[in-house]
């Protein structure tokens, strides 16, 4: 069971992870992350409203996958930035396309079938479930890659040392760790009653970025 | 014939079974996607420079009387880039989609193949059947190659200004691809490149695998290319 977490989590999953920068291009597009201190500062501010938001939407979907579809509605509530909700949307439908070779199953088939994809973190939640991980590693999966994808962005964006890089997101371990401890524990309530953190600035810059012309990432 | 009738004895004791009727495919149907047949897929790879879009520009030209084309492109696209090829008569808007690649042009085309999916799934969905499409690699170096989960078949495109021994140093887009195309000939007399010798050193590397001789400035409708894409069809 370990090792699925593992293959779930690895960067190198083929799940079109690698060309979203969630959030990061823009920011350093606009000049409001230029050195590993700004990184992290907003690592920290994703971690903590996206990020547990995110991470919490997979706690509920692994412990439930049946109701993915009250979920999917949730999440989309809380997503109001339109160039966003389609992001999350393509990012699900990846990872459904990939977890229906790797984990196949019920829920995974639903969730692959779902029209225009499920979000990326309802979409995670059913595929931790069908590779054997508990909502609890589910979170922790989604926690990290919301700090380690910006993070390896950084890298290729700002060509930032990548030791550095990973030195940082290694220092949030502890902060990581807790949101999803967070997160799981929400997940326990009823849908409507999941974490609505939000990050106005995230969704106000991912609609810019969704305007320009050239973009390295998609989101 | 009755589906008893399977053509085997069976005995007295035997715990009662069926068989599929022979005449009836066991399969479930293909998705429907409208036609016969999927396109192909076709990837065109190469480094930066070669002239990976001035092909897929002079294919989509020659190709698309008769041929339902689309285009997925891995490189940088900018609405210039959209009107050049309008403009030129190559392929309107709708037929081309650009994916970002996050910094990673090779992952996109070959760990990774997501996005690049994707963008062939939308293709599809919007204009219906198609029957080619192709799918430039961003410009990348001489390791660059595509998924087989991704494309049926891929051209890789050198040119003879970036030196005559790049056949030689090899590599898996120049050994392996299922065709060589050596660009820009016309410009062999101008780089000091010897033909004769990229050709020695492509069939050393290749074996049976085909290698063509490409200028567009000479042969602005890629004909070698085309009538190989035209064969696979």
């Amino acid at each position: 069971m370990k090792t699925q977490l593992l293959i779930l989590a690895d960067g190198r999953f083929p799940s079109g992870g690698h060309a979203h920068s969630g959030g990061l291009e823009a920011a350093v597009v606009r000049e409001r992350v230029r050195d590993l201190d700004d990184l992290r500062a907003f690592l920290v501010g994703r971690l903590h409203t996206a990020g547990l938001v995110g991470a919490a939407f997979t706690a509920a979907a692994c412990a439930r996958p049946e109701t993915m579809d009250d979920l999917e509605d949730e999440l989309d509530a809380r997503t109001p930035s339109p160039a966003l909700r389609l992001a999350a949307r393509r990012q699900g439908r990846s990872l459904c396309r990939a977890a229906s070779v790797v984990w196949p199953g019920p829920h995974v088939t639903r969730a692959a079938a779902h029209r225009g994809g499920l979000h990326q973190p309802v979409a995670l939640g059913v595929v931790a479930e069908a590779a054997g991980c508990t909502p609890g590693e589910s979170a922790a999966i989604s926690a990290y890659h919301a700090v380690s994808g910006p993070a390896s962005a950084a890298v290729r964006l700002l060509g930032l040392d990548p030791y550095q890089v990973h030195g940082l997101i290694a220092a949030l371990g502890d902060d990581i760790d807790r949101v999803a401890r967070q997160a799981t524990e929400a997940a326990r309530g009823p849908a409507a009653d999941l974490p609505a953190a939000s990050s106005p600035l995230l969704d106000v810059s991912a609609e810019d970025h969704a305007s320009w012309e050239v973009r390295l990432f998609a989101s | 014939m009755h589906p008893d009738e399977h053509g085997h004895e069976h005995g007295p004791d035997e715990t009662p079974h069926t068989h599929p009727h022979p005449d009836v495919d066991p399969h479930p149907p293909l998705a429907d996607t409208g036609s016969a047949r999927r396109a192909v897929r076709i990837g065109i790879g190469g480094p930066v420079g070669s002239g990976k879009t001035a092909l897929v520009a002079a294919l989509c030209r020659a190709m698309s009387e008769d041929l339902r084309l689309a285009v997925v492109t891995n490189d940088i696209y900018t609405t210039e880039d959209a009107d050049f090829l309008l403009r030129n008569g190559v392929l309107p808007a709708e037929r081309i989609r650009a994916v970002e690649t996050g910094c990673c042009p090779h992952t996109a085309i070959r760990d990774d193949i997501s996005a690049n999916l994707d963008a062939i799934e939308e293709l599809e969905d919007s204009l219906g059947p198609l029957d080619v499409i192709l799918v430039e690699s961003g410009g990348d170096n001489l390791t660059a190659t595509f998924s087989k989960g991704l494309i049926d078949k891929q051209i890789f495109v050198v040119d003879v200004a970036g030196g005559d021994k790049v056949p030689r140093k090899g590599g898996p887009g120049v050994t392996a691809a299922d065709l060589l195309v050596i660009n820009k000939t016309d410009l062999a007399p101008h780089v000091g490149a010897d033909l004769a010798v990229m050709d020695r050193d492509a069939t050393a590397r290749r074996g049976a695998l085909p290698t063509v001789f490409l200028s567009l400035v000479e042969d602005p409708s890629a004909k070698p290319v085309q009538e190989w894409i035209r064969g696979l069809m």
